[in-house]
């Protein structure tokens, strides 16, 4: 296994970080190293080694190094690798669109919804198509939140309604409308073959066609889902790693004032 | 008395038990009286009906509609299939597909003498049971013959949606060392009121679960335990509104483990609770004839209530399920009773508050084949810590002697798994069930120490949780939302139309026939 042991050479590059050129570090500015593993559907050896470190060069890697490989069945091996990137990154001309909203923590959303609103909101949220999964509308909807942050349950102002899992979206809209909902949430959690752009799609053409998507704020969240991505679909905002309850209270309740939704 | 290293008190244990028994069979008295849509569409595969109309529509649904829709269904399938075979002389299959064509009434009753009845259907009950008694006994061969690996099995999931593909991952796994092969259903199949037909290709997050896919897995996966000189098992899911059918489709076709948990489908699922109820049964008896381990539930409890304060709900319900289980004859080594490893990783001394759960549930439950499942809820896109919390999770797993290792994968948080997850996954298991294989053998609990007092806790709490379910019955416990912190109506959820009062004509042998002949 001692194929390509992993080269520490120096090498003769500049070494300054330069913000409109960034690429990986490793141990030393610009050395550009990345590991990687993968699986290629080929028989185990000298030859597999040897498409895995070319598929690295077309990557974009110099100096490729396949540290590690393992047959995992016949006719298939698994690489640990690493190289060195020679792609750069212009990092002052990146933008990335983001959820517009300060993120207060429970009590300051309740006393924001006493001053600003002056009502209890609704808020309902589902585990929307045929996702089966409740463990991210749980996670922001559920009485004991996620991870130390509350769930919208908890809040004072907020009257939330987690119909669970595999709610239709036409079942998900009559409901909200049922409720009075002032935001509707969606989750999806399974992602395979983008099911829940399907999904999600299909929900905002829905709330279009029926002339709600004005009335009521559309939010989406599941840990394959981006503030980008919810735009895209039409929704108002979306919530994906690292979010929490405070986060879609926070947008919910400044979007709503921002609306001039009493 | 069977000794504990944690200082459990098996009185306490056999009160504990005395009080599910109770619960269970409060639910069992009503179970009993009634059938489902389900249960007779199961018995009518049992008399051999299979295959589709022109519509693609199951012949045991086009049989058990055509009763539904004429009011009848109360009186069984087997009742009116027997009045239809006296008839017309036809067979059970001849009928389905004449009824399907609109070509005969099988609402006809020529006779409500229960020995014609008998006689006409005794043939065909007959070919059923030893269908699956061959299949039992074909397993038990393979067992006595190349053997198989050592407990905790490791149990892996394949999961790509056509079961070709399915296939290719299932062999390399079994290579890697994988004793248990799951196929992850498409989402959703839980709440279709039918079982789709033939080989499947497309699914989402998983492959459809029928016959002819379980054939083909089957097929294969005997090839790869002749290969490597293992029995390699294969899993499925007896849930949703299809339990009793998808038993009897794995007790033809030579299935070994079924996830069967009586409560899963209505707290996960919003499944009606007394079509779950009536339906478990009916897939457990099924189950326990054909030498099926049944997995249930539990952890998933964990996944929506906390795994530290719920731990409780656990114990309680897997003793809940241990009554229902042996109430439909399901022997105890069959019982893969479930529990998980799901506390906040960051949590101090959270392993031990572990391994204590661990090691109390297999001192409670001594002969179950217990379920172990792997961290979920606390997975992340960090991979690499992903890896070591599942270590800590073999650990526990080698250290107290569960029985089905549900491997953790580094990217669970992440998509289903690559090929290389699942070897990453199978060595880390091997690495430390091998490196840590008498660790249980070796280590005690210190007394008045963490893990002691954390079972007393546990023990206690379920004690008083179990008081409070039989004040109620189990029912009520539900509406009130004491599992996994849901709430569920009686009459709410999906399925309840299909569920009917049995009337006077009512049979099903199979129940007697299978609890009885093991």
């Amino acid at each position: 296994m001692s194929e390509g042991l992993y080269s520490m050479e120096a090498k003769d590059f500049d070494k300054t970080l330069d913000l409109s050129k960034i690429k990986p570090y490793g141990d030393t500015m610009n050395d550009g190293k990345v590991q990687l593993s993968f699986t290629l559907p080929v028989p185990c050896g000298a030859e597999a080694v040897e498409a895995a470190k070319q598929l690295l060069r077309k990557m974009g890697l110099e100096n490729p190094s396949v540290v590690f490989y393992q047959e995992l069945t016949p006719g298939f091996t698994f690489l640990n690798c690493y190289g060195s990137c020679t792609h750069t990154v212009d990092y002052t001309n990146i933008y990335v669109p983001k959820v517009e909203s300060n993120t207060m923590d429970m009590y300051e959303t309740d006393e924001y919804i006493k001053e600003n609103i002056g009502r209890k909101i609704v808020i309902v949220g589902a585990s929307t198509g045929t996702d089966a999964h409740t463990v991210g509308i749980d996670a922001i909807m559920n009485m004991k939140g996620y991870a130390g942050h509350y769930g919208l349950e908890r809040y004072e102002m907020i009257e939330a309604y987690n119909l669970g899992s595999q709610v239709p979206n036409e079942e998900f809209i009559a409901r909200g409308i049922e409720l009075h909902a002032d935001a509707l949430l969606v989750s999806q959690t399974v992602t395979q073959k983008d099911v829940h752009i399907q999904n999600m799609t299909n929900f905002i053409e829905l709330m279009e066609a029926e002339g709600l998507r004005d009335k009521m704020i559309c939010c989406c969240g599941g840990a394959r889902v981006t503030h980008e991505l919810a735009k895209e679909l039409g929704f108002d905002a979306g919530f994906g790693m690292n979010t929490y309850a405070d986060d879609v209270a926070s947008f919910v309740v400044q979007e709503m004032v921002k609306r001039g939704m009493k | 008395m069977q000794k504990s290293k944690l200082g459990l008190d098996f009185q306490k244990v056999e009160y504990a038990r005395g009080l599910a028994k109770g619960i269970a069979q409060d639910v069992q008295s009503f179970v009993e009286q009634y059938t489902t849509v389900a249960v007779e569409r199961t018995l009518c595969r049992l008399m051999g009906i299979d295959g589709v109309d022109d519509n693609d529509v199951p012949l045991p649904n086009v049989v058990v509609e055509a009763l539904k829709d004429k009011g009848v269904l109360s009186e069984g399938a087997l009742f009116f299939i027997a009045n239809a075979m006296i008839q017309t002389g036809l067979s059970p299959q001849q009928i389905a597909e004449k009824v399907a064509a609109d070509e005969l009434d099988i609402t006809k009753v020529v006779t409500t003498d229960p020995k014609a009845i008998a006689d006409v259907l005794q043939p065909v009950i007959d070919e059923s049971m030893a269908r699956i008694r061959a299949r039992r006994a074909r397993r038990e061969h393979y067992l006595d013959t190349i053997g198989e690996g050592p407990k905790p099995y490791l149990y892996i999931i394949v999961a790509t949606g056509n079961i070709y593909e399915d296939v290719v991952q299932a062999q390399a796994g079994a290579r890697q060392g994988a004793d248990v092969i799951a196929v992850i259903r498409t989402t959703g199949q839980s709440l279709l009121d039918y079982v789709p037909y033939g080989a499947t290709t497309e699914g989402f997050g998983g492959t459809f679960a029928t016959q002819e896919n379980f054939r083909i897995m089957r097929k294969a996966l005997d090839e790869v335990g002749e290969e490597q000189g293992r029995y390699i098992r294969l899993c499925n899911y007896c849930s949703g509104l299809c339990m009793p059918e998808i038993a009897i489709m794995g007790a033809f076709e030579g299935l070994d483990v079924m996830l069967n948990d009586a409560l899963y489908g209505i707290l996960f699922r919003d499944i009606n609770m007394q079509r779950t109820l009536i339906d478990q049964y009916m897939s457990r008896i099924i189950n326990g004839f054909a030498g099926v381990i049944i997995n249930t539930g539990e952890d998933n409890y964990l996944t929506t209530a906390d795994a530290v304060e719920a731990a409780h709900t656990v114990l309680a319900s897997d003793l809940i399920n241990e009554q229902l289980a042996l109430m439909a004859g399901l022997p105890e080594e069959q019982m893969g009773l479930g529990h998980a490893f799901e506390m906040d990783p960051m949590l101090e001394n959270g392993f031990l508050l572990e391994l204590a759960q661990a090691q109390m549930t297999r001192e409670i439950f001594p002969k179950a084949t217990l379920k172990y499942m792997p961290p979920t809820k606390f997975m992340t896109g960090n991979i690499f810590r992903g890896h070591i919390q599942d270590a800590l999770f073999n650990m526990i797993g080698i250290w107290t002697h569960q029985g089905i290792q549900l491997l953790g994968m580094p990217t669970e948080a992440i998509h289903t798994p690559f090929m290389s997850d699942r070897y990453l996954s199978i060595e880390n298991a091997k690495y430390i069930f091998n490196n840590m294989r008498s660790i249980g053998d070796e280590m005690e609990f210190k007394e008045d120490g963490i893990c002691r007092n954390r079972v007393k806790e546990v023990l206690g709490n379920t004690i008083k949780l179990l008081e409070d379910i039989t004040k109620e019955g189990l029912f009520t416990a539900l509406e009130k939302g004491i599992f996994g912190d849901v709430k569920r109506p009686k009459n709410g959820g999906k399925g309840l139309a299909g569920v009917t009062m049995k009337g006077a004509n009512y049979l099903n042998p199979f129940i007697e026939l299978m609890k009885g002949k093991r």
